[in-house]
């Protein structure tokens, strides 16, 4: 079975979130693999839900926000693009591929530069393969779970949600 | 009625120990109000003694360190079955603290660093401690070196967490005084210390100045007076919790996060990243990755007492 | 302090002798409350309430009760002002963060220099106190005395201490020396040189390893004439040096030698009264420093200018020599270390100490108490209260169990502490 990655998409509601609605008024057709969560401005987008979307379980994370200048709150887009390039950075630290998380500039009039973007992520993902993030870092640490004869439950069990 | 009380350290450097001595002449009041009956850096207690208690026998356990091997968890697992109140003592047993940095290593690769590749070890026959070796009087046992280092809430749940790499002594003494006072607020909580950033405490002039070049400090010669995030230098007053006194800042340092994330951050690296990323200058691509350069190994330097309680925790392998 | 060091070696510059006097005076108020803790807190109830006493009066609060109040008072406040003339100097006592590479991030300030200067006077006179409490519970008990000159506690090996170029003992600065079991000096190196004199060997039964003389090779766990063990810790850097650079302490180190018949001494739990002499050295060392008066030079950085790679720091911390190496990029981020702390260096000693007190005082068909089993332990003691620092971060507690077998190898009795 060929690989589906699970991949969340967190859209500026002014613009790539209405880009992604006409995408799909217009009936073009575009990968299913994106899980759209709307947001007020992408300056709004913590890095925080970034690592938690992956450590969660998403393949890749896309960002998506006004084109520069067109920021309904002036300078959200910029501060946007400064905490992705700076966590693009650090997620080889962890061991991540930085393509797994991709910030575009789609307008609300881009229905189908947004279904292009999407398509090409889909496809770069796919190439990369899955990441389950959570899943290996507890594998990572099974060898490290002490069994205590009077422990009861050992509380790295966490492991069996991922 | 004296409050009966358990202290102890995993991977510990010892200085939350040498933190509760500097509780200096408060030293005599807290023995006056507790009895301790372990805390292997002074009393001559032992494991046993406290195998031997019925469970939920002492009041409070103090627990200082990371998790890093087996025996670590084994008498963190022990106090907690034996005590009512489980303390978090310090940065490591809070948040993994400098010991977590491993976390971007695996065993083996420690391991082999050093007892084979160390520059001063002759092993020739790569020889690796064994958690079990038979002698003729024997086997002789070893903890389990762990892959991960751990929180010591990621092992056993933890009712309370007194922040820092070490915590200031005195603050260490007014979370004591919360017991025996019988005043703890609600399991979970951080106490000793305050719940705004370290910032809103900070002596230094903020003027709210945008960056753009970063500097690490043994190039510069800060200015005493000014923020240090403003002169170009990364400091993490902004998402570090209160209560240390600034007391890096006062020596003239910037601070490097020890007392931890405020209340509902689940990730103080990446809330710290955000926080950086937002005050610069540059709106051009090549220009922030210009700046961005100037940050040196931002995610260690984010994280450097945080990184298991982080929310991945370690490296990927 | 070490890794100050290594870092000032890594790019390569010198901090301006105020700094390296803060830096110093810092480390001597450091030592004062380290050893004070060693003695009074950790080594001091096995003397003074008794090495036999049951477990729960051999501590810190025994101790208070055995002696009064008062003393328990004093040694407090005292650990207490060596804590504080840290914070003065550096902001923190514990984990000082000031010290940058090439000097410190903060002058000494007139005011705060005439607030400490009480307080190093008044630390003398608590290390003196110190050494007239040793004469009088510990020298004037003759059981002591006998179980510090006796055989159980006796080990003869290779000293290592960092001297300075009189061949005194220096804990900040120098050249390491170390000196043969007869006391002759049979090497002194530099920072960068210390691959060529010691080497680390391991064994499989513990994380800890056991640095030994390189040049002799690895020989196993012997003692005597020709061994490649050393020990560094209080005893032996008064072993490893000629004298103290002070004269409280030399007229003390001379008082110790002939008491205990000669230099190099073999006497392990003279390490006791070598750590109160120590603290009467940092004491006298810590009022030079306070008199002198570029310490209030507000000069205490300099940049580096070249790219940093590769240093080598080594000072004596409480309990031995410590050596840290550094290698970085270009950035200064430390790419790979290289430690050899205090206590590592006294593993194989350690062992062996604990080995001999064990057969020493653990008889044959004799009953063996608490009282013995902690005998065996003040062998271990005397060198760490802890070995936290040793073991890095591995088992922070001593499991100690004791196993005594006959001779054909059953257990008849096991002891687990
Ligand atoms: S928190 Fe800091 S002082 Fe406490 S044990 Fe950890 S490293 Fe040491
Ligand atoms: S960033 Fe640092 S120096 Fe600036 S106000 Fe915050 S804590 Fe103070
Ligand atoms: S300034 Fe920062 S690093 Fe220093 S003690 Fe305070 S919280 Fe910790
Ligand atoms: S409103 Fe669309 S990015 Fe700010």
């Amino acid at each position: 079975m060929e690989f589906e990655p699970k991949l969340v998409g967190f859209l500026c509601n002014w613009c790539s979130y209405t880009g992604a609605d006409l995408a799909g008024t217009a009936r073009i057709s575009y990968a299913p693999n994106l899980r759209a969560i709307r947001v007020m401005c992408s300056g709004r987008i913590d890095p925080t839900f970034i690592i938690k979307a992956l450590y969660e379980g998403a393949d890749g994370v896309l960002i998506a926000g006004c084109h520069p200048g067109d920021c309904h709150y002036q300078e959200g887009n910029y501060k946007a693009l400064r905490r992705y390039k700076l966590l693009k950075r650090i997620l080889p630290e962890y061991g991540v591929e930085p393509e797994r998380v991709h910030l575009e500039w789609v307008a609300a009039s881009e229905g189908e530069k947004f279904a292009k973007v999407v398509n090409e992520f889909t496809d770069k993902i796919k190439k990369l393969g899955p990441l389950n993030m959570k899943q290996s870092i507890f594998d990572s640490m099974k060898e490290d779970i002490v069994v205590h004869e009077s422990a009861g439950e050992e509380k790295g069990g966490e492991a069996d949600e991922a | 009625m004296k409050l009966k009380v358990g202290i102890y350290w995993g991977a510990a450097c010892g200085g939350c120990d040498v933190a509760i001595l500097d509780t200096h002449e408060k030293l005599l009041d807290i023995a006056a109000k507790m009895d301790i009956y372990l805390w292997p850096i002074a009393l001559d207690f032992k494991y046993d003694d406290v195998k031997k208690m019925e469970d939920g026998y002492l009041d409070a356990a103090i627990y200082s360190g990371a998790i890093r091997n087996s025996e670590n968890e084994e008498i963190a697992i022990l106090l907690r079955k034996k005590s009512k109140v489980m303390i978090a003592l310090g940065a490591c047993a809070h948040l993994g603290g400098i010991p977590g940095l491993a976390n971007f290593y695996t065993r083996d690769e420690m391991l082999k660093r050093i007892y084979i590749d160390s520059e001063s070890t002759i092993n020739e026959e790569g020889v690796i401690p064994l958690e079990s070796w038979n002698v003729k009087e024997g086997e002789l046992d070893l903890p389990r070196f762990y892959n991960t280092v751990k929180t010591l809430d990621q092992v056993v749940d933890v009712e309370y967490y007194i922040p820092g790499c070490p915590p200031v002594p005195l603050q260490i003494y007014s979370a004591l005084s919360l017991i025996w006072d019988d005043m703890l607020p609600p399991v979970g909580s951080v106490i000793g210390a305050g719940d705004k950033a370290l910032c809103e405490s900070c002596p230094r002039v903020k003027e709210e100045k945008t960056i753009s070049e970063f500097k690490r400090i043994q190039q510069v010669l800060p200015d005493p007076e000014k923020c240090f995030l403003e002169q170009g230098l990364v400091c993490l007053g902004a998402a570090t919790r209160s209560g240390c006194g600034a007391r890096c800042i006062k020596s003239g340092v910037p601070c490097r996060g020890c007392y931890g994330p405020l209340d509902d951050v689940p990730d103080l690296g990446i809330k710290m990243l955000s926080a950086i990323a937002s005050v610069l200058e540059p709106k051009e691509e090549k220009e922030i990755d210009d700046v961005l350069d100037t940050i040196v190994d931002p995610l260690r330097t984010f994280h450097r007492f945080s990184m298991p309680a982080s929310i991945l925790r370690r490296k990927k392998e | 302090m070490a890794s100050g060091k290594a870092v000032d070696a890594v790019y390569n510059i010198k901090p301006p002798p105020a700094a390296t006097k803060l830096r110093e005076l810092y480390y001597q108020a450091h030592f004062i409350h380290s050893h004070a803790a060693h003695f009074y807190a950790l080594a001091a109830p096995d003397f003074v309430v008794g090495p036999d006493a049951p477990a729960a009066e051999r501590n810190i609060l025994g101790l208070i009760g055995k002696v009064g109040l008062e003393v328990g008072k004093e040694v407090i406040r005292q650990r207490a002002i060596s804590q504080d003339i840290q914070i003065i100097i550096g902001g923190r006592a514990t984990h000082p963060v000031w010290n940058l590479p090439g000097g410190v991030a903060k002058a000494l300030t007139k005011e705060e220099r005439e607030k400490v200067r009480p307080m190093v006077v008044e630390q003398l006179g608590f290390a003196e106190f110190g050494l007239k409490l040793f004469a009088d519970v510990v020298m004037g008990n003759k059981a002591y005395v006998d179980l510090i000159i006796g055989d159980g506690y006796e080990l003869v090996t290779n000293y290592m201490g960092l001297v300075d170029d009189q061949n005194k003992v220096n804990f900040f600065d120098g050249k390491v020396r170390v000196v043969d079991t007869e006391g002759n000096e049979l090497f002194k190196y530099t920072e960068p040189e210390y691959m060529e004199y010691i080497a680390e060997h391991v064994e499989p039964y513990t994380y800890l390893k056991f640095p030994y003389l390189k040049k002799m090779g690895w020989d196993g766990f012997k003692e005597g004439k020709g061994t490649s063990i050393y020990q560094a810790a209080p005893l032996a850097r008064l072993n490893a040096a000629e004298g103290m650079a002070t004269p409280k302490a030399q007229a003390e180190f001379e008082k110790m030698y002939e008491t205990l018949g000669g230099k190099p001494s073999h006497k392990l739990l003279a390490a006791h009264w070598a750590r109160l002499i120590e603290i009467v050295y940092s004491a006298e060392r810590m009022i030079e420093l306070v008199e002198d008066d570029e310490i209030l030079d507000p000069n205490v950085r300099v940049m580096p200018s070249t790219t940093p790679s590769e240093g080598v720091g080594i000072i004596e911390a409480p309990r031995g020599t410590l050596t840290h190496h550094y290698w970085t990029d270009e950035n200064g981020i430390v790419t790979k270390a290289n430690l050899i702390v205090g206590t590592t260096n006294n593993n194989a000693p350690i062992s062996m100490a604990v080995k001999k007190a064990a057969q020493t005082f653990i008889k044959k068909g004799g009953e063996v108490t608490d009282g013995l089993l902690n005998m065996v332990e003040m062998a271990f003691r005397l060198f760490d209260p802890c070995f936290s620092c040793a073991t890095h971060s591995l088992p922070g507690q001593m499991p100690l169990t004791v196993e005594i077998k006959n001779k054909d190898g059953e257990t008849i009795e096991t002891v687990s502490r």
